[in-house]
């Protein structure tokens, strides 16, 4: 979208690169670096890095983006079921096949922007969600959801039948734990770069013009619609991408992941990290899924124990005042959450960082300044 | 024939009716390569709505529209653009979230990759020439010093230049201006007036709608005179100067 140099974009991403790799060590004092979460940071990491190529740059605000996380679960469950446990062929298909859905939604919902374009893709994840359920049970297992069986055919791996269901492999390494994140974190990195090449190249720019002003730019000569159309569908294999990595760590797909909460949480995610920052998404999709990740563990036997060293009545107003907040609950925390950042920092948590920066600057200015008016006020003084 | 070969635009017979308004009743008119086509007439004469007409905004009841040999009447905004046609609207119509130098780069970008082109490998930090090209185009509108401003924040008499330049970097064949110095100071409207006799130099085809008289006749080479939907004059300044039909109806449209 800006006109960066080469240069500072380069150091970015080797910072983000380290940064990645090394998020088992520096995410281990806040009690997040087992491998779990850390897969999760990375999978929504994607989803949301995706979401803001559509969200971010047009301005299209899809409110059923969870559809193609599911499309991606699903097909890589097949994957693993038809043809090998290799996790590499999963993604692919995954992958290509949100893509091809998100040909068809967005070629449908683009006919309208705005709020009906938000609605018709909102109606087009819910018709999934029930198909998933209904319809299209033979392919989703309805409510018991995808999941791998003995008996599934897996023609390139039928050499190496053991005992037991098999594990999601990459060349041999199974792809639970660290190995899962790594592998995650990679794609991760990978995902990064294609996004941050699409915002410093030409049709990054042009996504950015058509959010600004759209009668400008089909009098500027664009035809929107296919611009529209590429963003939409990067943006969804993005997101298929994302749910075929939820399979591969965890082999099983459920079509509550198509639900319309879970659209609405990329949304968030973006939203709070920054909308339409490199970065931002990133780091509102870390944020409310650690928060999710703690809050959620909490019940009323936990929160009993904790506030356990104050007087008896007083512990159990607390109680009463945080529970509806935790557990279950926890979705309650992230609206408010949510809210206090919308009327405080419009821009996320990025703006955050940008005002605090400015912050900063402003005193060290104010500092040099007082040092350099002292010396001419002594002057006019003594003069 | 070859006085038809340097028509660049041909207006025929074109009608546009708003519910029961005739806002446009039987407009021909032929602008030739090379020429500065003011078009004058009291506010709600249909002149907005004749523009809206060339580039796709409106469809015409009747008659149509040719750019030489092209017929412009059911294309869209985009395609009249893409075979030469840009245009500052009455209200400018900029990119307001953008540096100005954005703000220009993009139609440079139409300009080059057409309307449809998934160039998304090459950062734009690369194109050079582009760059280079679109702060040249700043440069000679003035506005070089604000060129990482975002447009949002400017005047509005730098606004309508910013979307002047953002037509001019992409050398259309014709350039339509509504009402290009609308609410500018009387400095800023000389400005512009210097940068259209600057460009008029370089023998682009410009229609200008314009209400200040000064500009019109410091610039055009022909005026039509534009009333409730009809041309009721056409012709050399000079000669409209004097037509009393043209006095009555400004006269009359200004006092009624
Ligand atoms: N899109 C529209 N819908 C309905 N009426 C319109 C529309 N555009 C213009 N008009 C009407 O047509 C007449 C001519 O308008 P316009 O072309 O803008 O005049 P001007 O000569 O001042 O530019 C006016 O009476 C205006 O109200
Ligand atoms: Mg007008």
């Amino acid at each position: 979208m800006s006109i960066q140099s080469a240069r500072k974009d380069l150091i970015l991403m080797v910072v983000f690169i380290a940064a990645v790799l090394t998020m088992p060590i520096w995410l281990a004092p806040v009690g997040a670096s087992y491998p779990d979460l850390l897969q999760k940071f990375a999978i929504f990491g994607i989803f949301a890095i995706g979401f803001n190529i559509l969200f971010g740059l047009t301005g299209y605000l899809s409110f059923g983006h969870a559809a193609f996380l599911g499309v991606g679960s699903y097909a890589a469950v097949w994957s693993f079921k038809l043809l090998t446990m290799n996790v590499i062929p999963a993604i692919i298909f995954g992958t290509v096949l949100a893509g091809i859905f998100a040909v068809l939604i967005g070629f449908v919902s683009l006919r309208r922007s705005g709020i009906y374009f938000s609605i018709l893709t909102l109606a087009f994840a819910q018709m999934s969600y029930n198909m998933a359920y209904s319809v299209l049970t033979p392919v989703t297992n309805g409510e018991t959801g995808l999941q791998l069986e003995q008996s599934d055919p897996r023609i390139f791996d039928a050499a190496a039948t053991g005992s037991g269901l098999p594990s999601t492999e990459l060349f041999g390494m199974k792809m639970s734990g660290y190995p899962g994140f790594y592998f995650c974190a990679v794609l991760l990195i990978l995902a990064f770069f294609v996004s941050l090449r699409i915002f410093r190249s030409p049709f990054g720019m042009k996504l950015a013009a058509i959010k600004s002003n759209q009668v400008r730019m089909s009098y500027t000569g664009f035809n929107t619609r296919p611009y529209l159309l590429v963003a939409f569908v990067i943006s969804g294999m993005y997101a298929g991408l994302a749910g075929s990595l939820l399979a591969a760590t965890d082999p099983l797909a459920g079509a509550e992941r198509m639900q319309w909460t879970a659209s609405g949480e990329v949304v968030l995610m973006t939203i709070l990290g920054g909308l339409g920052t490199l970065i931002g998404p990133l780091l509102g999709a870390g944020l409310i899924k650690y928060f999710e990740n703690i809050f959620s563990a909490y019940n009323e036997q936990v929160l009993h124990e904790i506030f356990s060293f104050l007087p008896q009545f007083m512990e159990n107003f607390m109680v009463f005042i945080v529970n509806p907040f935790v557990g279950e609950g926890w979705h309650l925390t992230l609206g408010a959450l949510f809210m206090i950042i919308v009327i405080f920092l419009p821009g996320g948590i990025m703006e955050g960082f940008a005002k605090i920066a400015a912050w900063f600057k402003k005193r060290g200015n104010k500092s040099d300044d007082d040092d350099a008016a002292a010396p001419a006020k002594a002057q006019t003084s003594e003069g | 024939m070859s006085e038809s070969e340097n028509i660049v635009l041909n207006v025929s017979g074109v009608n546009k009716t708003f519910g029961g308004l005739q806002a446009l009743s039987d407009i021909n008119l032929k602008i030739k390569e090379g020429e500065t086509h003011a078009i004058i007439g009291p506010n709600g004469a249909g002149k907005s709505t004749m523009l809206n007409v060339c580039v796709g905004r409106l469809v015409p009841d009747s008659g149509s529209v040719m750019f030489g040999d092209v017929p412009l009447t059911g294309k869209t905004p985009y395609e009249i653009n893409q075979v030469g046609v840009a245009r500052v609207f009455q209200t400018p119509e900029i990119f307001p979230e953008l540096t100005l130098l954005q703000n220009v780069i993009v139609p440079a970008l139409a300009k080059r990759d057409g309307n449809f082109k998934f160039n998304a490998f090459k950062p734009l930090s690369a194109e050079k020439e582009l760059i280079e090209e679109a702060e040249h185009v700043l440069e000679d509108l003035g506005l070089e010093d604000q060129r990482h401003d975002i447009s949002a924040s400017m005047s509005r008499g730098d606004k309508r230049r910013l979307e002047l330049a953002m037509c001019l970097i992409q050398h259309p064949k014709l350039l339509l201006l509504d009402e290009p110095t609308a609410g500018m100071a009387r400095h800023d409207t000389n400005r512009t007036i210097e940068i259209l006799k600057r460009i008029k130099s370089r023998g682009m085809t410009k229609v200008i709608i314009e209400h200040d008289m000064h500009v019109v006749f410091s610039l055009a080479d022909h005026i039509s005179v534009l009333a409730q939907g009809a041309i009721i004059a056409d012709g050399k300044p000079d000669d409209v100067r004097g037509n009393p039909k043209v006095q009555e109806a400004y006269l009359g449209g200004a006092h009624l």
